[in-house]
C-alpha cells in the first residue's frame, strides 16, 4: 500500500509522466553501435508515411520507412472499430478525367500506377477497414516502398553536426538499439494515443480502443457514451437497436459535418442517434464539461453520473455520494448506467521526441497535434516535418489535412519544398504566354483534386514574368507559406501574382447554421462573391506579400488583401467551364489586373490589326505574327458576322468606291480598342 | 399634370422637397389661373352642397405667393373631386370678416354651399399634399374615423363586426401625402369600408407591427365574422401608400378570395391581372379536391393582395400540361407563358410569388439607372462564334477520339496527327472546325490518321505529351520523335502541313534524271502547289558533315518547304549544269518556272533553314491573311498595291521593273487582291476612311511610325511616277495621310469589382440596419425566411447589389437560377 500512498500525492499524470519517461531512458546504453544513414527517415507506414515514401522513392532519393508493425497501415488493422471507414469510395463520376476523379476518392493515394486506385479494392461507397489494410500493403509493395517492417523507434534525439543538411542530425533508436541518423525526420505516426479525461470514476470506463463491438453484449442496458464525435456515434450506432437507451455526454454541441463542411464532425452516416433522439426514442444528446464530470458505482454495479465538486467530501460508495438529482429532481442523467464508454478521439503520441527536438503541442483548439508552420515543419526543429494526420494542426476544423484525402496532396507539396531546398530541384512549374491565362486557370479549377480537397490550405500560384507577356503556373502550394514563396519553390515572384483558391462562403460553414436556406446560391456573375458552395476565387498581388502581412491578414481571410480579387460564381455540377457565366468575367477580372486585353481573335482579325494599328493584342501577337493564327472556318466567321463582333468585308463598298457604306462601316473593327483615354467610351461603338 | 402624378407616387419627404421647386419654376409664369374674386362676388358664386376652398388675402401681397403656387397646382385636383378653389382679394371697399385685418396671418378657409366648414391657417397648408389631405379630412369627417387609442379601434372593430370590412391606416403626420393618399382613397371607398385613421405609433405599435417607420394600411375583414368574440382577420399592405397601390389593395381586397376554373390558364384573366398582379392556380384533382381547396384557401390569405389565387380543376381540362405540376403561376405581363411548377409547400409558393414581385419592384427602377457597360456581353470573337455554333453536329467521327487505353497503341500502330483541344476552351474549338475540314478533305486519300484527344476528360494523357495548352498538333510517326504543328491554326495549312509530311525530308534522289524531275516539279507534282520552292541539296558522296547539316535542315523545314538530297558520283552533271560549286543548294521556284542555286560552304543547319525560309519568299508577293506574317519579320515598311480582283500586268510589270532595279530594297512590295483578301477593304477603309478608286498604292511605315502614304489617284501606276514619287517620300516630301493609332491594347471592359463590394458589405453591417433600397415588403420577408439574424444581416447587401443585377438580366437568366434553386431544393 506504499505505492497507493504515491499515487494520491502524484495523482493519475504523474504516473503517466513515469511511464513516459521509461523508454526515453533505456536505449542509452545501445547508442554505441555505429548509427546507419539515410538522408530521410520516414516514421509510421500508414497512409501518410507510404506517400511520402513514394515521392521519395520516385525522385531516387535516400530514404527509408520505420514500422513497428509487421504490415503497413497498422491503425486500419484494429479501427474504426466497428469496421466501416466513413471516407467515401466513389467509384463512379461519369467523367474520364482521372484527376477530377479523385476529387471524389478520398482513399487512394497518389501515384502513376492506375491500378493503385482504391475503386479497385472495394465497391463499397464506404469501404471495410480491412480492404484499406489491404490496399496500404499492395501500395508499399508494388512500388516497392522501402519499408523497414517491426522497427519501433523508441527514441529520437537530435545531434547537432555542422556537416549535416540542417545543422543537426536525428538519431532514432529502435527497440533493438539499433541507432538510425536522418538528415531530414518526416514523421508520419498519425495520433496513436486514446485521448483520456482524468474524473473520479474515470477507471469505470470502458475506451472506445477496447470496448466489446457485439450488440449482444449491450442487450437491455443503458448506456452513456462520452463524446460527441464519430467514434462516439459510430458506437451507438452500433448498440442503437439492443440498448434499453444511449445517451452521449460531451462538452460542446454536436458539430455535423453537413454544416461545417469539415469532414472530421459528425457524418450523416453516423448519426442515427440524432435522429431518433429528435424522435423522442429515449436516446439523448447532453452537453457538459467532462472535466467536472464524476461517475460513482451503485451497490448494484450501476453507474451514476455526479459533478465532481459534490465529490469532494465523503467517501465513494452510490448510498452516501451526493447526487445532482438529491437537490435537482429532474437532473438528465439521474438514472443509472450499466456502461459508461469512453470515445473522445486520440492525441499525438509526443513521448518518444527527446526534449531537444522542441516538439510541442499546437494551439488551445489543437492540444492533440503537434505544432508546425504552415510548409508542415516543425516550429522546434529544422528538417523535422509532420506528416498526415498529425499535421492537422495546421487546418484543424477547416480542411481535409487531417485525412488521406486531403494530406496525400500536402506530403507532395513537403516533398517539393524538400525537394528544392536540398536538391536544387525547383518547385515543378509550366510557363505559358499570357493569352493562355484564362485557360490556365479554368482547367485547374475544373479538375485539380489537390485544389479541390484541400481548399483553403493548398492554393495554385501563377507568377507573372515582366511586362505580364507570360507567366508561370506552380500547383497547389501551401498558401499560408505565400511570403517564403520563393525560398519554398526556388523560383521569383517579382513581377505580380495571382493565387488560385478554392473557398466555400464567408458565412456559410459553421456548426448550428442552417446550411438550407433558402437562396442560398446565386446566379449571377455579379453576386458570386456571395456564392455559399464551394467555388474558385482568386487573388491579384502586385507583390508577393511579406510574412507580417501574412501573419496579420483579416479576420476569415485566408489571404492578406489582395489588390483586386475574383469570385468564380458558385457551380452546381462544380463545371466552371460556361463562356459567360464563368470564363468571361473571370478574362476581364485578369484584363484588368494586368491592364491589357486578352481576347482572342480570329486571322483576319489580327491581319486587319497588323495592317491598321501600331500594336497587337496580346493574343495575335503570340499567335497570329508566329504564323500561328486561328483561321476559322466559313459557319464561323457566319456567326461572327451575326453576332457583330466580325464584318462581312466582302459585301462592304463593293464597287460603289467613294461612296459611304452606311453605319456599318468598317472603319473600326468591331472588337478594336477604342479611344486610349477611357475604355469606357469605346464600349458605345462596340455594342 | 407631371407634377402632381409625381406627388401621389412619392414617398419621401425628399422627392416632395425636389418636386416642390421644380413646381415653383414651372408654375412661375401660370401663377394667376385661379379665379380671384372679391368677397362679395365670392359669396355670391357659392352654390348650395358644392365645398369651395377660398384664400382671403391683401391684395398684391408678395409674401402669400408660394403658398399661392401650392393652391393654384391643388386646384385641379380638388377639382376632381368636385371641389372649386377661389382666391379671394380683400380689397378695401369691401370689408369682410374673412378678410382680417393687415397684421393679421390670412387664411383659408372651406365652405359647403355658405356653411363653412373648416378654416386653416396658411401653414397647415404646407404644401399640395397638405391642401388636399385636409380638405378631404374635413369633407370626409363622417367616412373617416380619427381614433388615437386601441380602445377606439376595438369599439369601431366591434361595431362593425358582422357589417362591413374596415381600412385602417396609420400614418406620421395629417398633411402628409401619404395621408393625401389615404383621404383620396377614402373618398371613394369611404361609403363602402369604414375608414379608420391614425396618428399613433402607440396604436399601431399595439397591433404587433414592427416596423414603425413608415405608413401602414391594413384591411380588417370583419364582416364575415359573426361571433363576436372573434377578431377580424387582417391583411397588411406591404406596398407604399401612395393612392394607386391603395386603389390596387382595396380592388383585391374586393376581389374573390378563391375562384375556380377548369380552362386553360394561359387564357384565365381575373382582376388581379388587369392589376398587375400574377395569378397562382392550385392544381386540384377530383379524387383530392376538398384538400386542394383547402390548401388553396390557406395560400390565398397568404397571397391576398400580392397575387389572385385560382382553384384549376384538372380533370376537365383540355389542355395538356406537366404531369407532375401542381402549381401553375402566370405572370401579369402579357405574352409571357404561364409556369408550370412543383412546389411542395404553401411556403415555396407563396416565396415564388414573392420573388416575382421582387423582380417586378426592381424593373421600375430601371429607367433610372445610369446604364453602364453590360460587363456580361461576350466581346470575344472567338468565344462568341464557338459559342452560337455549338449546336451544329461535326462529323467528328472522321477522327479517331483518342482515350487513355488507346492513345499509346494507336500512335505507336500508325502515323497519326493527334489534335489535343479541351472542350470548353474556345480557341480549340475553333479550330477542331478546321481539322474536321481537313479530314473531310483528306478521306480516304490519306496514310495518316487523323486523331484527337479531348484534354478536359484526358488530363493525364495530354499531360504526359507535355501538352498543358489548347490547342496542340502534333504529329507521331514510327521510330521519330513527336513533331509539333506550328503553322496556321486552318484547313489550308494543316493540309499542307500534312500533305508535305507524305515524303520524307529530305527526299534521297537517286539518279540525275530523278533530280531533272524533281527540279520541274513532276516528281511531286501533287504537292508543288502547297510549296512555293522545292530545294535540292547537292553534295559529293564524301561530304558527310554538309549532309548531315543539310538533312537536319530539311527535317526542320519538313511540312513547310520539300527539299531533296542527292550525292551520287554522277553529282558533277547536276552541279556543272547549275554551275554551282558542290556543296550547294538548287532552288526551283515552280510557279516562275525558275531553278537559282546557292553554295552552301561551311553553312550550319540553321543557316540553311533560313536560307531556305528567305529563299522561299516571292519578291513581289500577292499578301494574304496567311503569308503576312512571314513578310512582316522583315521588318520594313509594305509598299502595297491594292486591287480589285487580279493585278494589272502593266502594274506589276512596273514593279517588277523597279524591284529589279533595286529601287525598293529598302521596302517591302506585295500586292493584295480584295477578291481573295475581302478584309483589305477594312484596311482601305481605316486609310481613307471610304473607299478609295482601285487600284491604289500605298507605302504603309509598320514598324516605325505608323504612318501611311498613298501614291496619288490622279497618276498613272508606272515605273516613272512610282519612282518619282519613292524618291520624294524618301527624301521626306511626301505628306502622309494617316498615322496608324498606337495606343495599347486596354482592358475592353472593366471586371467586377468583388473586393469594393465585400468592403461594401462589411462597412455596412455595424450602421445600418437595413440599405434603404430594400422596402419594407423585402425586410419582411427576409424577417420571415430567416429567422436567424446573422443570415439576415448577411442577405442585406444581397439586397443592394441584386437590384442593379436584376435590372441587367432578362427572363431568361432568372429562369435559369429558378432552375438551379429547384435542383437544389430536391
Amino acid at each position: 500500500m506504499g505505492l497507493s500512498a504515491a499515487a494520491l500525492l502524484w495523482g493519475l499524470p504523474g504516473l503517466l509522466l513515469t511511464i513516459a519517461l521509461h523508454p526515453a531512458l533505456s536505449p542509452c546504453p545501445a547508442q554505441a553501435s555505429v548509427p546507419a544513414h539515410r538522408d530521410y527517415c520516414v516514421l509510421g507506414a500508414g497512409p501518410a508515411g507510404l506517400q511520402m515514401a513514394y515521392f521519395l522513392q520516385r525522385a531516387g532519393r535516400d530514404y527509408a520507412v520505420f514500422e513497428r508493425a509487421p504490415r503497413p497501415g497498422s491503425f486500419f488493422t484494429r479501427y474504426p472499430r466497428h469496421r466501416k471507414l466513413i471516407s467515401i469510395n466513389k467509384r463512379y463520376t461519369g467523367k474520364a478525367n482521372a484527376e477530377f476523379n479523385l476529387r471524389h476518392d478520398w482513399n487512394s493515394l497518389l501515384s502513376h500506377d492506375p491500378r493503385l486506385l482504391f475503386r479497385h479494392y472495394s465497391n463499397a461507397y464506404f469501404p471495410d477497414a480491412g480492404d484499406m489494410v489491404r490496399y496500404l500493403g499492395d501500395f508499399a509493395d508494388r512500388l516497392g516502398l522501402h519499408v523497414l517492417y517491426n522497427t519501433t523507434i523508441a527514441h529520437v534525439t537530435l545531434n547537432k553536426d555542422q556537416r549535416a543538411w540542417n545543422g543537426h542530425y536525428f538519431i532514432l533508436t529502435d527497440q533493438k538499439g539499433q541507432a538510425y541518423q536522418c538528415s531530414v525526420l518526416l514523421v508520419a505516426t498519425g495520433l496513436s494515443v486514446p485521448n483520456q479525461v482524468d474524473f473520479p470514476g474515470s477507471e469505470y470506463l470502458d475506451g472506445y480502443e477496447s470496448v466489446s463491438v457485439d450488440p449482444e453484449d449491450f442487450v437491455g442496458q443503458n448506456v452513456l457514451i462520452l463524446g460527441r464525435g464519430n467514434s462516439a456515434f459510430e458506437t451507438a450506432e452500433n448498440i442503437l437497436g439492443v440498448t434499453n437507451f444511449i445517451h452521449m455526454l460531451s462538452r460542446s454541441r454536436v458539430r455535423l459535418s453537413w454544416a461545417t463542411h469539415y469532414v472530421g464532425d459528425l457524418r450523416a452516416i453516423n448519426n442515427g442517434l440524432l435522429d431518433t433522439y429528435q424522435l423522442k426514442s429515449l436516446d439523448g444528446l447532453l452537453e457538459s464539461d467532462l472535466t467536472d464530470l464524476a461517475i460513482v458505482k451503485d451497490l448494484e454495479g450501476k453507474f451514476h453520473v455526479t459533478l465532481k465538486f459534490l465529490l469532494e467530501e465523503g467517501n465513494r460508495s452510490a448510498d452516501a455520494v451526493p447526487l445532482p438529482q438529491d437537490d435537482n429532481d429532474n437532473f438528465a442523467l439521474r438514472v443509472g448506467y450499466d456502461r459508461v464508454i469512453r470515445c473522445l478521439g486520440w492525441n499525438f503520441d509526443f513521448s518518444i521526441f527527446s526534449k531537444s527536438l522542441r516538439l510541442s503541442a499546437g494551439g488551445e483548439l489543437s492540444k492533440k497535434y503537434p505544432l508546425v508552420k504552415a510548409s508542415y515543419e516543425s516550429k522546434g526543429s529544422r528538417g523535422l516535418f509532420v506528416l498526415g494526420t498529425a499535421s492537422h494542426s495546421v487546418d484543424y476544423r477547416k480542411s481535409a489535412g487531417g485525412f488521406i484525402h486531403g494530406f496525400r496532396y500536402t506530403v507532395r507539396a513537403v516533398h517539393r519544398l524538400l525537394e528544392q531546398r536540398h536538391h536544387g530541384v525547383t518547385w515543378p512549374s509550366t510557363k505559358h504566354p499570357i493569352t493562355q491565362l484564362a485557360s490556365a486557370i479554368i482547367r485547374r479549377v475544373n479538375e485539380a483534386s489537390g485544389l479541390y480537397q484541400m481548399f483553403s490550405v493548398l492554393a495554385d500560384v501563377v507568377l507573372l514574368e515582366e511586362n505580364a507577356t507570360a507567366f508561370e503556373y506552380l500547383e497547389e502550394f501551401p498558401m499560408q507559406a505565400l511570403a517564403q514563396l520563393e525560398a519554398i519553390t526556388g523560383r521569383r515572384a517579382r513581377h505580380g501574382l495571382f493565387v488560385i483558391n478554392m473557398e466555400y462562403g464567408r458565412n456559410f460553414s459553421g456548426p448550428d447554421k442552417d446550411v438550407f436556406f433558402y437562396d442560398r446560391s446565386v446566379g449571377h456573375t455579379e453576386d458570386a462573391w456571395l456564392s455559399n458552395f464551394l467555388h474558385p476565387v482568386i487573388y491579384y498581388y502586385r507583390h508577393l506579400p511579406t510574412e507580417q502581412e501574412v501573419r496579420f491578414r483579416p479576420a476569415g481571410w485566408p489571404l492578406p488583401r489582395p489588390t483586386a480579387i475574383h469570385h468564380i460564381v458558385e457551380d452546381f455540377l462544380t463545371d466552371w467551364t460556361a463562356p459567360v457565366g464563368h470564363i468571361l468575367p473571370l478574362r476581364r477580372f485578369l484584363e484588368n489586373c494586368l491592364d491589357t486585353d486578352l481576347r482572342s481573335f480570329y486571322a483576319e482579325s489580327c491581319f486587319l490589326f497588323a495592317l491598321t494599328r501600331q500594336k497587337l493584342p496580346p493574343f495575335c501577337q503570340q499567335g497570329y505574327l508566329r504564323t500561328q493564327g486561328l483561321v476559322g472556318t466559313e459557319s464561323l466567321h457566319q456567326h461572327g458576322v451575326e453576332s457583330g463582333l466580325l464584318w462581312d468585308y466582302a459585301t462592304v463598298g463593293r464597287g460603289v468606291s467613294g461612296q459611304q457604306p452606311g453605319d456599318h462601316g468598317p472603319g473600326q473593327h468591331p472588337l478594336a480598342p477604342g479611344p486610349p483615354v477611357s475604355p469606357f467610351d469605346s464600349n458605345k461603338e462596340e455594342l | 399634370m407631371q407634377p402632381q402624378l409625381m406627388m401621389s407616387s412619392s414617398f419621401s419627404v425628399l422627392r416632395v422637397g425636389i418636386s416642390f421647386v421644380m413646381m415653383c419654376i414651372f408654375y412661375m409664369s401660370a401663377v394667376d389661373s385661379l379665379p380671384e374674386l372679391s368677397p362679395q362676388k365670392f359669396f355670391s358664386t357659392l352654390q348650395p352642397g358644392k365645398a369651395t376652398l377660398a384664400y382671403f388675402c391683401q391684395a398684391d401681397s408678395p409674401s402669400t405667393s408660394v403658398f399661392l403656387e401650392e393652391l393654384n397646382e391643388a386646384d385641379k385636383p380638388l377639382q376632381d373631386y368636385g371641389i372649386s378653389v377661389t382666391k379671394v382679394n380683400c380689397v378695401t371697399e369691401e370689408t369682410s370678416r374673412y378678410c382680417g385685418s393687415e397684421k393679421n396671418v390670412m387664411k383659408a378657409y372651406l365652405f359647403r354651399g355658405h356653411i363653412l366648414l373648416r378654416e386653416f391657417p396658411t401653414d397647415t397648408l404646407f404644401d399640395v399634399d397638405a391642401i388636399v389631405a385636409h380638405v378631404l379630412f374635413a369633407l370626409l369627417f363622417n367616412e373617416v374615423k380619427y381614433i388615437t387609442t386601441l380602445g377606439d379601434l376595438q369599439n369601431t372593430e366591434n361595431a362593425l363586426k358582422g357589417k362591413a370590412n374596415i381600412a385602417f391606416s396609420y400614418v406620421r403626420a395629417i398633411g402628409t401625402p401619404e395621408h393625401r393618399a389615404v383621404m383620396e382613397a377614402a373618398f371613394v371607398y369611404g361609403t363602402t369600408y369604414q375608414f379608420v385613421l391614425t396618428t399613433e405609433i402607440a396604436l399601431l405599435e399595439s397591433i404587433g407591427t414592427e416596423d414603425i417607420e413608415y405608413a401602414h394600411l391594413y384591411f380588417f375583414h370583419c364582416k364575415p365574422v359573426l361571433d363576436l368574440t372573434q377578431q377580424c382577420r387582417r391583411t397588411l399592405m406591404e406596398q407604399s401608400l401612395t393612392t394607386l397601390n391603395i386603389h390596387r389593395f382595396i380592388k383585391t381586397m374586393e376581389a374573390p378570395l378563391l375562384t375556380e376554373v377548369a380552362e386553360d390558364p394561359q387564357q384565365v384573366s381575373t382582376v388581379h391581372l388587369q392589376l398587375g398582379l400574377p395569378l397562382v392556380f392550385i392544381v386540384s384533382q377530383q379524387a383530392t379536391y376538398e384538400a386542394d381547396r383547402t390548401t388553396a384557401e390557406w395560400v390565398a390569405w397568404r397571397l391576398l393582395g400580392k397575387a389572385g389565387v385560382l382553384l384549376l380543376l384538372r380533370d376537365s381540362l383540355e389542355v395538356d400540361f406537366p404531369q407532375n405540376a401542381n402549381v401553375v403561376f402566370k405572370r401579369a405581363e402579357e405574352g409571357v407563358p404561364v409556369e408550370f411548377l412543383v412546389l411542395n409547400n404553401i411556403d415555396l409558393i407563396v416565396s415564388r410569388v414573392e420573388s416575382s414581385m421582387h423582380i417586378e419592384e426592381m424593373h421600375e427602377d430601371e429607367d433610372n439607372d445610369i446604364e453602364g457597360p453590360d460587363m456580361d456581353i461576350q466581346d470575344d470573337e472567338v468565344a462568341e462564334t464557338v459559342y452560337r455554333d455549338r449546336k451544329r453536329q461535326l462529323p467528328l467521327e472522321l477522327t479517331v477520339e483518342l482515350t487513355e487505353e488507346t492513345f499509346n497503341a494507336t500512335v505507336t500502330a500508325s502515323d497519326s496527327i493527334v489534335l489535343f483541344y479541351a472542350g470548353w476552351q474556345a480557341v480549340s474549338m475553333a479550330f477542331l472546325q478546321s481539322y474536321i475540314d481537313v479530314a473531310i478533305k483528306l478521306k480516304g486519300t490519306s496514310t495518316m490518321l487523323l486523331t484527337r484527344v479531348n484534354c478536359a476528360d484526358w488530363s493525364h494523357v495530354c499531360a504526359k505529351q507535355n501538352v498543358t495548352e489548347f490547342p496542340v498538333v502534333k504529329m507521331y510517326r514510327e521510330g521519330e520523335n513527336p513533331v509539333s504543328y506550328a503553322g496556321m491554326l486552318g484547313t489550308e495549312d494543316l493540309l499542307k502541313f500534312i500533305k508535305l509530311n507524305r515524303i520524307s525530308c529530305p527526299v534521297n534522289i537517286t539518279s540525275v534524271q530523278e533530280a531533272e524531275e524533281y527540279l520541274s516539279g513532276k516528281l511531286h507534282k501533287d504537292l508543288i502547289s502547297y510549296s512555293s520552292v522545292s530545294v535540292l541539296g547537292l553534295f559529293s558522296p564524301t561530304m558527310t558533315t554538309a549532309k548531315e547539316e543539310f538533312t537536319e535542315a530539311g527535317n526542320y523545314l519538313k511540312g513547310c518547304v520539300i527539299t531533296g538530297i542527292y550525292s551520287e558520283e554522277d553529282v558533277l552533271t547536276l552541279s556543272n549544269k547549275y554551275a554551282v560549286t558542290l556543296p550547294a543548294l538548287l532552288l526551283a521556284r515552280h510557279k516562275e518556272g525558275k531553278i537559282e542555286s546557292i553554295s552552301l560552304a561551311n553553312v550550319h543547319a540553321q543557316e540553311i533553314v533560313q536560307i531556305i525560309t528567305n529563299a522561299s519568299l516571292e519578291i513581289f508577293p500577292e499578301i494574304t491573311v496567311e503569308n503576312l506574317p512571314t513578310y512582316l519579320r522583315l521588318q520594313k515598311p509594305l509598299l502595297i498595291l491594292f486591287s480589285d480582283g487580279s493585278i494589272n500586268p502593266q502594274h506589276k510589270k512596273a514593279m517588277l521593273m523597279l524591284l529589279k532595279e533595286k529601287h525598293l530594297d529598302s521596302l517591302t512590295p506585295c500586292w493584295l487582291n480584295l477578291k481573295n483578301t475581302p478584309v483589305g477593304r477594312g484596311i482601305l477603309q481605316a486609310y481613307f476612311d471610304t473607299l478609295p478608286p482601285l487600284p491604289l498604292l500605298a507605302v504603309v511605315n509598320l514598324h516605325s511610325g505608323g504612318q501611311v502614304f498613298a501614291f496619288p489617284s490622279d497618276q498613272a501606276i508606272t515605273e516613272q511616277n512610282l519612282l518619282l514619287w519613292l524618291k520624294k517620300l524618301e527624301a521626306g516630301l511626301e505628306s502622309h495621310i494617316k498615322i496608324l493609332p498606337a495606343q495599347k491594347w486596354k482592358p475592353p471592359l472593366p471586371a467586377y469589382d468583388f473586393l469594393s463590394m465585400m468592403d461594401a458589405a462589411t462597412s455596412q453591417h455595424p450602421t445600418r440596419k437595413v440599405p434603404e433600397c430594400i422596402k419594407e415588403t423585402d425586410v419582411q420577408e427576409n424577417d420571415k425566411e430567416q429567422p436567424e439574424d446573422k443570415s439576415a444581416i448577411r442577405n442585406e447587401p444581397t439586397g443592394t447589389l441584386r437590384k442593379k443585377h436584376w435590372n441587367r438580366s432578362n427572363w431568361f437568366e432568372e429562369a435559369k437560377k429558378q432552375f438551379r434553386h429547384d435542383n437544389k431544393e430536391l
